[in-house]
């Protein structure tokens, strides 16, 4: 116990970026688009909330700016998609290689400054139960913040008229456009808010998960969080169990080398990669249930006069 | 009155030519306004960053060494790209090139002879080649999506080159620093004009060139890869097999990664090192997107993009500028060239429509 419990709680600091990332890009999938600008919009959420924690000292200000980073980056992407008609596939990459590429520029003068992370709120009286409570109803507000986002989306997605035209607008874009939906606008919308969830996981990277600023910091968790969304099969409660299950693997690393085990620490951090990898073989095999399942129009541009 | 774009009835050849120029030169606009938000003079860090690295014959040459891994990966992604097949993990399978021909020089450590160069180039290919066709495995066989498979490998490929160079490739002699030894003169690229470091590879990079300009239009392998970029249910009609593409096209990129990988760390570097690219594997993307996916354009988007890494470097040594900036100038380079794409098959109308036209 007295390990499991430490190790648990890492899971859950490790699992909330990707959460929100993942959360936030099957929105966007959903309305037929496909982003892979996430490391990009991830990377400079990070470097813009640590700079504004340090300036303004105010968490919440941090966090706000970090997800006007993310919407700001998803601003760029939507422009070019949605109204130079660009290709989503190279704009999402080169969303990415400006991001890194920005943040390592904003960066440059935080290196090396520490910060001492967003305070944990314990959830009175629940947080007093032995073992649960620590594990459940003691962390930052952000984790509480991922799971409610977590409900919140389902709910939008599966019991909203508005969950329907997103969806709607990502299956047939052409049919929606023909009911009088505004196919740009949604998408316009879908793709914001995927920046904004971004945004939010790249907080959680440089403010909570290992407060301080390292280059490259989110090491490809953009990437792994569109993974999880395939792996999902874009429904939100597989995107939760991912999101958890890639955060348990990515912190293995730190409790094998805890525990002694004698495996190098390179080939421990390969260990997310490769089950990035695995669950796609396994998910992608099977062609039926990805066509049923993926949004229809996903990665397909819109043009109206066609 | 908002100007908006209109659909051309048939594709501008000329925006394809001019859309890099003109890509260029906002991204150079933009280089202006980020210069004055740090503080820099603009026309102080321009020079430092386009002219002074081209004043001397030195850094002409080290142009020609930087783009060298640039061109070569670039020719042979292009052909990918067209394909519609997107190799985005060059950077791993140039890794695990230069991994595999450093380890096969490390092998022949001390050793004279002119079959050490060829064995190295061809661990290299096979090295690259063996990490690119993992990803056309699982493409193929399992449907697997190759971007996330091929980018989740340079992660591995990164790990994996730290692992041995901290391990059994390490110096005996090098005080536990995660280095392998110095290569022989033996395993060293011969260099092209005394004085400089530019090296044979340079040679290979424009055969490479040649190369894949034959490919493209002198073969049916040509012709299958520009029908599945384009016309992929045309493509299947026809009876060519999209695996073959899908292997053939990974394949060669994971070659060609890999040679670079070996020329890298048999050219300039001399040795292995847990890091041994500044990202060659990622800016060759946007150098086969500038260079049209072309072969001959794929020769200039290379020196272009290989000035920025020589600017950048520049740059830090003259005015302190931050090496990031070349990242950063890299991205805006692909983000203004695909906007300026959208002049291929769109024009800018200003005013009203002549007729009624759909609004969006």
């Amino acid at each position: 116990m007295d390990l499991l419990l430490p190790a648990m709680l890492t899971i859950i600091t490790a699992a909330t970026p990707l959460l929100f990332a993942a959360l936030g890009e099957m929105i966007t999938e959903k309305s037929g688009v496909l982003n892979l600008g996430l490391e990009g919009m991830m990377i400079m959420g990070a470097i813009t909330g640590f700079v504004a924690v340090h300036l303004s000292g105010s968490v919440t200000v941090a966090i706000l700016a970090s997800i006007l980073a993310g919407v700001f980056m998803a601003a760029i992407f939507a422009l070019f998609v949605l109204k130079f008609h660009a290709s989503q596939v190279p704009t999402g990459l080169a969303l990415t290689i400006f991001g890194i590429g920005l943040s390592a520029l904003v960066g440059q003068s935080m290196i090396g400054i520490a910060y001492n992370g967003i305070p944990t709120i314990s959830i009175p009286l629940l947080s007093k139960i032995p073992v649960l409570g620590a594990l459940l109803f003691e962390h930052d507000f952000l984790v509480y913040l991922s799971i409610a986002m977590v409900v919140a989306i389902h709910y939008f997605l599966n019991k909203t008229r508005a969950g329907l035209i997103l969806r709607a607008v990502g299956d047939s874009h052409d049919a929606a456009h023909a009911m009088g939906y505004s196919v740009v606008k949604i998408r316009f919308m879908a793709i914001l808010f995927g920046g904004a969830m971004a945004g939010l996981g790249g907080a959680y990277l440089s403010l909570a998960y290992s407060p301080l600023w390292v280059e490259q910091m989110t090491a490809g968790r953009g990437w792994i969080a569109l993974a999880l969304v395939v792996f999902a099969c874009w429904r939100t409660g597989r995107v939760l169990l991912g999101a958890y299950l890639f955060g348990g693997i990515s912190i293995l690393q730190l409790h094998a080398q805890a525990l002694g085990i004698g495996i190098p620490s390179q080939v421990m951090s390969m260990l997310p990669y490769l089950a990035t990898i695995f669950v796609l073989v396994i998910i992608s095999r099977d062609i039926a249930k990805i066509k049923l399942n993926a949004p229809a129009s996903l990665g397909r541009a819109f043009h109206p006069s066609r | 009155m908002w100007p908006r774009l209109v659909q051309r009835q048939i594709p501008s050849r000329a925006m394809v030519y001019l859309s890099p120029v003109l890509a260029l030169f906002l991204s150079l606009l933009a280089g202006v306004v980020l210069f004055i938000i740090m503080g820099v003079s603009p026309l102080a860090a321009l020079h430092a960053f386009f002219i002074e690295p081209l004043s001397t014959s030195y850094g002409i040459a080290e142009l020609g060494v930087k783009a060298t891994p640039l061109i070569l990966i670039g020719v042979a992604l292009s052909l990918g790209f067209k394909a519609g097949v997107w190799n985005i993990g060059a950077e791993g399978q140039l890794i695990m090139g230069g991994l595999c021909g450093g380890a096969v020089a490390l092998y022949f450590y001390g050793h004279d002879g002119f079959h050490i160069i060829p064995l190295m180039f061809l661990a290299g290919i096979s090295g690259g080649c063996a990490w690119a066709a993992i990803v056309a495995f699982l493409r193929v066989r399992f449907n697997a999506n190759e971007i996330l498979t091929s980018l989740m490998l340079s992660y591995v490929a990164g790990l994996f080159l730290n692992l041995m160079v901290h391990g059994p490739l390490k110096d005996p002699d090098g005080f536990n620093f995660p280095e392998s030894r110095q290569f022989s003169d033996s395993a060293l690229l011969p260099i092209l004009f005394e004085g400089t470091r530019v090296h044979i590879g340079a040679i290979i990079a424009l055969l490479a060139v040649g190369l894949g300009w034959i490919i493209l239009s002198r073969t049916l392998l040509g012709y299958q890869i520009k029908v599945a970029g384009s016309a992929p249910a045309a493509c299947e009609h026809a009876g060519f097999s999209s695996s073959k593409i899908i292997w053939t096209t990974l394949l060669l990129g994971g070659g060609m990664a890999g040679l670079a990988g070996t020329i890298e760390v048999s050219g300039p570097i001399g040795q292995l090192l847990p890091n041994i690219s500044p990202g060659y594997g990622f800016t060759a993307i946007i150098v086969a997107y500038v260079g049209r996916l072309h072969p001959l354009g794929v020769l200039f988007a290379g020196l272009l993009l290989a000035l920025t890494y020589l600017g950048g470097e520049t740059a830090q040594i003259l005015l302190n500028l931050p090496v990031a900036v070349t990242g950063v100038f890299q991205g805006l380079l692909l983000f203004f060239l695909l906007a300026c794409d959208v002049l291929i098959n769109y024009r800018i109308q200003f005013g009203q429509p002549a007729l009624a036209v759909e609004k969006n």
